[in-house]
């Protein structure tokens, strides 16, 4: 158990960076050229990346997620950066995760706040060039009245 | 295939026996009924799966009104369990008047009722359940309890639902799940899990600080001379549907990821069959069996549907075993090197009057309730007409639960939340105070006055209706519409979020609900911490005590369209 913590805090501790914070976005077109902004002329596929969601917050103010892209990590192939964005956030850009051909594996985890139902989109850059990404709608809801 | 063809052997014989039984004296039906027609079943192999679910404290027989509405939207529309009334009984080739008929649909209900009696008790499902062991072996049988067993009942809240945990410890289950019992609050639920001689399973409930697993997620058994994993899933939004401050360290959701990790291992540890008890609603559990592999069976609580028999979807059964112990599910399996080579299916209904109960269980019910008894049976008041929760809109107990709270709070309107636990009273019948905690036995029954805009109203509406009528039934969230007193509305449930109510109008005055204007309403079983007001059985119990005899014309508030 202690190493899955320690695990944990050392991936996500160890490689996150904050973006700044200086353009603010609103919609989901924004959404959408910042995408373009990390993949330039690369096709956006869908593919090794995974984004965990939970399909309907317990919470709105910290819902957990975490993204992982599979594969071999080596000095020529690894992945760059995963970055998260929330298109029905007054600043849909999250944070976006740093990684190096030392960070082992490819994953990380956080907890974000979500004004309401909305789009959670993850990007990741590769070192080829590649760049993937993936979607989770996950509902916001007032909640009572369960069965 | 075969589950099919007993099924119908079995209807046949109840429909034959007794016939247009609403001529038929309760005497007589009950002559042409019996218990060994009852066990009456095509057995497979050597493995058999009992499933008990959401009996939600009912260790009496009872009355419970299947529901005249309950639409499914998506590819679930018209199908079980999205079918009532006359549609199911030709769906499943039931006879009108028939015993199945009764008990699996609102057709001639009143009459019937009288006619077969009530269903369940926990002492006549004891008794089942001891001759299914006797039968089959007791090293061949397995006994799962999906949940929602330790609330809704009187001698439930005032023994924190000591009384069913002592109860179902002589009917030995070999595993259970949850969802209401985590209203209870974390101590209480891990005091009785520790007190229990079989597990509380659960793949799906991580701890919110590091999302590690709190319970166990799988349990493994030699039965039937089959290597069996039984894997839990508790109700998955649980701390959306429920308060989430009584058990804050706790996580839930659908967690289908490691649902799946948690299937492959039963596997890879030498499970033959793999078997989900789960707490997640028939409709998600239909669309899990279609996305996960390596599941042989799903035994589905929650949405309190009952199917005669086990649906196959792409080799996973999915057995959906009612409530309130109407109905004993059972599952018998053929295992051939590993593989399920045969099964049949079906529900036992539980028609108390010709089920001799089981001594020890009898016993153990009576001494639950000995303390209590002069309260439980204490008469509050008469009712003229039928008295029933289950609906997608409403319900005559809801209505008058409703009125209630109006009256006593001074409100101009309130909402009653759409549960899907509360028993059937018929026309004559006395109230009790036993009848009215069956409908509002909980650990949060306060009874808020607040002001709500209209706007607001109409947003509190779209977002329950959402989680009724979401097509994608991973965001169902198992109860039915809030109920609204001094309001109605128009509702097109194949609508999106936001423009399935329309029509909001206050019934007092007839004029639409205004967006921009408060309205005083009182309502229970807020999520929200420290809300403030009486709780709801003492309120209800002063309104019907007020009342005396109670009355509920038909409620035509709700209009339903594109349906």
């Amino acid at each position: 158990m202690n190493l899955n913590r320690r695990k944990l805090l050392v991936r996500t501790l160890g490689t996150i960076g904050l973006l700044g914070t200086s353009k603010v976005f609103a919609t989901a077109e924004d959404v959408d050229a910042a995408i373009k902004a990390i993949a330039g002329d690369a096709e956006v596929t869908q593919g090794a990346l995974t984004l965990n969601a939970p399909e309907i917050a317990e919470n709105g103010n910290s819902v957990p997620i975490s993204v992982s892209v599979d594969g071999e990590i080596s000095d020529d192939s690894y992945v760059e950066s995963v970055t998260i964005f929330a298109d029905g956030n007054p600043r849909p850009e999250v944070i976006t995760f740093n990684f190096t051909p030392l960070s082992g594996e490819a994953f990380a985890a956080t907890r974000m706040r979500l004004a309401k139902t909305q789009n959670v989109i993850a990007v990741a850059k590769l070192s080829d060039g590649t760049v993937l990404s993936d979607t989770r709608n996950v509902k916001v809801t007032i909640g009572g009245c369960g069965g | 295939m075969y589950s099919r063809r007993d099924f119908l052997q079995f209807s046949a014989i109840c429909a034959a026996t007794t016939g247009f039984s609403t001529a038929l004296t309760p005497v007589a039906a009950q002559q042409k009924l019996s218990q060994d027609q009852l066990l009456n079943f095509d057995s497979k192999g050597s493995l058999t799966l009992l499933h008990i679910t959401d009996i939600h404290a009912q260790l009496k027989p009872v009355y419970f009104r299947p529901p005249s509405e309950n639409y499914g939207v998506g590819d679930f529309e018209g199908v079980p369990p999205h079918l009532v009334g006359q549609n199911f009984l030709d769906h499943f080739n039931i006879e009108k008047g028939s015993a199945l008929a009764y008990a699996h649909t609102m057709v001639d209900y009143v009459d019937l009722a009288r006619t077969y009696g009530r269903l369940g008790g926990l002492d006549r499902m004891a008794t089942l359940v001891n001759a299914i062991r006797a039968e089959r072996g007791d090293n061949n049988v397995l006994l799962l309890d999906g949940g929602d067993t330790w609330q809704g009942s009187y001698t439930a809240l005032k023994t924190n639902g000591q009384d069913m945990v002592d109860c179902m410890a002589i009917l030995k289950p070999d595993a259970m799940v949850g969802h209401w019992e985590f209203t209870l609050g974390t101590d209480r639920v891990l005091e009785i899990i520790d007190s229990m001689d079989y597990p509380f399973l659960a793949s799906n409930i991580v701890d919110t600080d590091w999302e590690e697993p709190v319970f166990d997620s799988t349990a493994f058994y030699d039965r039937g001379n089959t290597r069996v994993a039984v894997i839990g899933q508790a109700m998955p939004y649980t701390p959306i549907a429920n308060p989430r401050w009584m058990f804050p360290e706790w996580s839930f959701g659908l967690r289908l990821g490691l649902l799946q990790e948690n299937v492959n291992k039963a596997r890879e540890e030498g499970a033959e069959v793999v078997v989900l008890l789960s707490h997640n609603g028939f409709d998600v559990d239909q669309k899990l069996a279609r996305e996960l592999t390596g599941l042989d069976v799903i035994l589905t609580g929650h949405t309190h549907d009952a199917v005669p028999e086990a649906l196959n979807i792409n080799n996973t059964l999915v057995l959906s075993s009612g409530s309130h112990g109407k109905y004993l599910g059972r599952v018998d399996l053929e295992v051939n090197n590993g593989k399920v080579t045969d099964y049949s299916s079906s529900l036992i209904p539980v028609f108390s009057d010709v089920i001799e109960p089981d001594a020890e269980m009898k016993a153990a019910i009576d001494a639950v309730r000995a303390p209590h008894e002069n309260e439980l049976n204490r008469v509050l008041g008469q009712t003229d007409t039928m008295l029933y929760r289950r609906g997608n809109f409403n319900g005559t107990w809801d209505d008058l639960i409703c009125q209630g709270l109006m009256v006593e709070r001074d409100a101009e309107l309130s909402f009653s939340p759409g549960f899907r636990w509360g028993s059937t009273l018929l026309p004559g019948n006395n109230i009790t105070v036993d009848d009215l905690y069956n409908q509002t036995s909980m650990s949060y029954p306060s009874v808020y006055r607040l002001e709500f805009s209209g706007s607001q109203i109409k947003e509190i509406l779209e977002d329950v209706c959402d989680n009724l009528f979401n097509p994608d039934p991973f965001f169902q969230q198992g109860g039915d519409m809030v109920r609204v007193g001094g309001m109605g509305y128009t509702c097109a449930p194949k609508e999106i979020m936001g423009s399935r109510i329309s029509d909001m109008t206050l019934l007092a005055t007839g004029e639409p609900i205004d967006p921009n204007k408060n309205y005083v309403v009182a309502g229970w079983a807020s999520v929200n911490e420290n809300v403030e007001g009486p709780a709801v059985y003492d309120l209800m119990e002063s309104y019907i005590s007020d009342q005396k005899t109670v009355s509920m014309e038909k409620n035509n508030a709700v209009k339903v369209t594109g349906v």
